[in-house]
């Protein structure tokens, strides 16, 4: 695999040249935190971050975008007919995102991306969109990623994975589509094979031993889906949840959406927007019943749905990457690490206690 | 003759079943990207017309809209089976998933039957005929017509559940189907004769010796009620054959009627791969996409909405 060793000197040089052919995204600071946003040109993204406040999802997945336009005036020669939208899905490139939140693209393109249908929208920003990684040096003590199927170094769905050192980023090239943009950069400077390759593996066993949060899904697979539905400690589990959503909207992998017509006069726009399964209307029935009607119900779905149904239903493991998001943002202290750890035991000699 | 059974009388033989392999879609676009793939939209509603609205019941609270495409080879490409679902678009207000009312075998509308219950539908009962909105699909499975060859059916429906069972029943009478099956019997209640559902096909129907229609209504004053009168569980433990290897149930219905309509078979000795059940749950997308129909790891929308209760038995009951 080929490395390329860019010189710190060179790197806002080479974001300046990709941009000609690049929309760039990367890391910004804003007045608390680090989130994805668009650079304009000549801005580099801010690369001393531990992890950004929400995911980089919005980046492909938008949090609100546009699916149809139609008009509801009927002198209007194609009025309530849905017509599509243009829109902008030249290539663009994420600087700097973790290799946690790449691989989490990897988990939800199988729900978007299927035998028998596919997502336009997605499927095209996926196609349009080089990733950039950034390999994680420094975790943080809510990560668990090395037991949920990724890693601080893990490559999987990244174009580009930089590592960086003092004075270089050392670029190793995973794909085409990072090739095409490391040389729209201008970056040209082989690395030594055998040396980056060396540099690449001591700092992936030096971060991965960073690591101190793990979990066990070993068990996931196997265990009865009635059973752990009705197991006793989702009442425990529940009790301090209120249903705030933010675990689901800081999470990489969840990709819930609602669909609603939004009109304006005479015209209007046929929009997709996020949703979380916290919310009592994501399920009610127009009858007013609901099947998750408790909070209970809400806060189990969510963990059987990424620890047990996705497992199930997709065979690629969790539909969790570990990057310990919700954990951190919980308003409650609600602990996936803890709730895996309850459902993978359950029914076995070492069952934990949820309280 | 009524309305529908003239329709009937110029019915084509049914369109081959789809193969499973087929990407499905319902878009009337190919989008060509620039990197050449060809990817359909499938949020992308086919036009149609409203063609003809009927009351159903006698509290004007159920309609049946019969709409025409406006391209006409959106038809061939709303290629269906009795049993599934569309999303009915109603232009700048959203989408409801309602099951097909109409049956492959008839051509040149769709048909559905909406009760009026929420933003979407009641916005729906006000429009008229010749209003333009859209419809998107076919989606979701259907009754495993092939596993059903030579077999009896016992189609049991409650209140306006009946609709995907009036498309199954029109399907299995066309005359190039009917010899396909065995004996059908329909069991089919509702709260009064006034909310039954297709009436005038009930009772043409219930002329006919090829079909053994059981209809009940939970109670009626009216002296000149000639059908049962009694709950569904109770009129399908008098009328339902004995279980047979050779013999499926259909239930559609509500909740109360599904629950108390199971214990009666399981005494009538059906077993569980031969209860055919069709769900509902909310839904947006109906392609399996949008996260919240899932019954366990099974969308109800795109895995269903048919399922046996040999199925359903094995998936936690949010639904």
């Amino acid at each position: 695999m080929k490395v390329i060793q860019i010189d710190k000197e060179k790197w806002a040089d080479g974001l300046k040249k990709a941009a000609d052919s690049y929309r760039l995204f990367g890391p910004v600071k804003g007045e608390e935190f680090h989130n994805f946003k668009e650079l304009v040109k000549g801005e580099s993204p801010d690369l001393a971050y531990l992890n950004s406040r929400l995911s980089a999802k919005s980046i492909i997945y938008p949090q609100s975008e546009v699916m149809f336009e139609y008009s509801l005036d009927e002198s209007a020669e194609d009025h309530h007919i849905m017509k599509e939208v243009d829109k902008d899905y030249s290539q663009r490139a994420v600087i700097g995102i973790r290799p946690c939140d790449a691989k989490a693209f990897v988990l939800v393109n199988h729900n978007f991306d299927t035998p028998e249908y596919k997502d336009p929208y997605w499927i095209k920003a996926c196609e349009a969109t080089t990733l950039v990684g950034l390999a994680c040096d420094a975790p943080c003590s809510s990560c668990f990623c090395t037991t949920a199927g990724c890693g601080p170094y893990h490559e999987v769905g990244l174009d580009v994975l930089l590592v960086e050192d003092a004075d270089n980023y050392l670029a190793k090239i995973l794909t085409e589509k990072g090739e095409k943009l490391i040389n729209a950069a201008g970056w040209d400077t082989a690395a030594d094979a055998d040396a980056a390759a060396r540099q690449i593996e001591t700092g992936r066993q030096e971060a991965e031993a960073k690591i101190t949060a793990f979990v066990d899904t070993d068990r996931l697979k196997a265990i009865d889906t009635n059973e752990l539905y009705k197991a006793p400690f989702w009442e425990d589990v529940s009790f301090s949840c209120i249903n705030c959503g933010t675990c689901t909207f800081a999470c990489p992998t969840c990709w819930c959406f609602d669909i609603q017509d939004e009109n304006r006069g005479k015209t209007g726009m046929r929009m997709r927007n996020w949703d979380s399964c916290m919310y009592p209307l994501f399920t009610v029935h127009g009858t007013g019943h609901n099947p998750r009607g408790t909070k209970l119900h809400r806060v189990r779905q969510r963990f059987m749905h990424k620890l047990k149904y996705y497992v199930d239903k997709y065979e690629v493991g969790i539909q969790c990457v570990g990057c310990g998001r919700c954990i951190r943002s919980c308003p409650v202290n609600i602990d996936i690490r803890r709730v895996c750890d309850l459902m993978n035991s359950y029914g076995s000699a070492k069952d934990t206690c949820a309280v | 003759m009524t309305e529908r059974s003239l329709r009937l009388a110029g019915v084509v033989a049914p369109t081959p079943r789809r193969a499973t392999s087929k990407i499905r879609h319902s878009s009337i676009a190919i989008l060509n990207f620039n990197w050449g793939v060809n990817v359909q939209n499938p949020y992308l509603p086919y036009p149609v017309r409203i063609d003809d609205i009927t009351i159903e019941t006698e509290d004007k609270n159920l309609k049946t809209f019969k709409f025409v495409f406006l391209n006409s080879e959106d038809e061939g490409n709303f290629d269906y089976n009795a049993g599934q679902f569309a999303e009915l678009s109603v232009t700048g207000k959203g989408e409801i998933p309602i099951g097909i009312a109409s049956s492959p075998s008839e051509k040149g509308f769709v048909m559905f039957t909406v009760n009026k219950v929420g933003l979407v539908s009641s916005w729906l009962h006000a429009m008229k005929v010749g209003d333009v909105m859209g419809i998107r699909g076919p989606m979701g499975n259907w009754y495993p017509w092939e596993n059903l060859e030579g077999k009896n059916i016992v189609i049991i429906g409650g209140g306006f559940a009946f609709t995907t069972l009036r498309s199954s029943i029109i399907y299995m009478l066309d005359p190039a189907n009917r010899s396909r099956f065995k004996d059908i019997h329909v069991i089919y209640g509702a709260r009064t004769p006034g909310m039954l559902l297709y009436r005038d096909e009930l009772a043409d129907w219930e002329k006919r010796d090829d079909i053994n229609m059981h209809i009940t209504v939970d109670s009626t004053d009216d002296p000149n009620w000639k059908y049962n009168t009694g709950f569904v569980p109770t009129i399908t433990e008098q009328k339902a054959p004995a279980a047979d290897k050779d013999t499926y149930a259909i239930i559609c219905g509500p909740p109360i009627m599904i629950k108390f309509t199971q214990p009666v078979l399981d005494k009538l000795g059906y077993s569980h791969d031969k209860i055919i059940m069709s769900l509902e749950n909310r839904m947006k997308c109906g392609i399996g996409m949008c996260g919240r129909c899932n019954i366990g790891r099974e969308f109800v929308c795109k895995d269903g909405p048919v399922f046996t209760l040999e199925q359903l038995n094995k998936t936690p009951k949010e639904y």
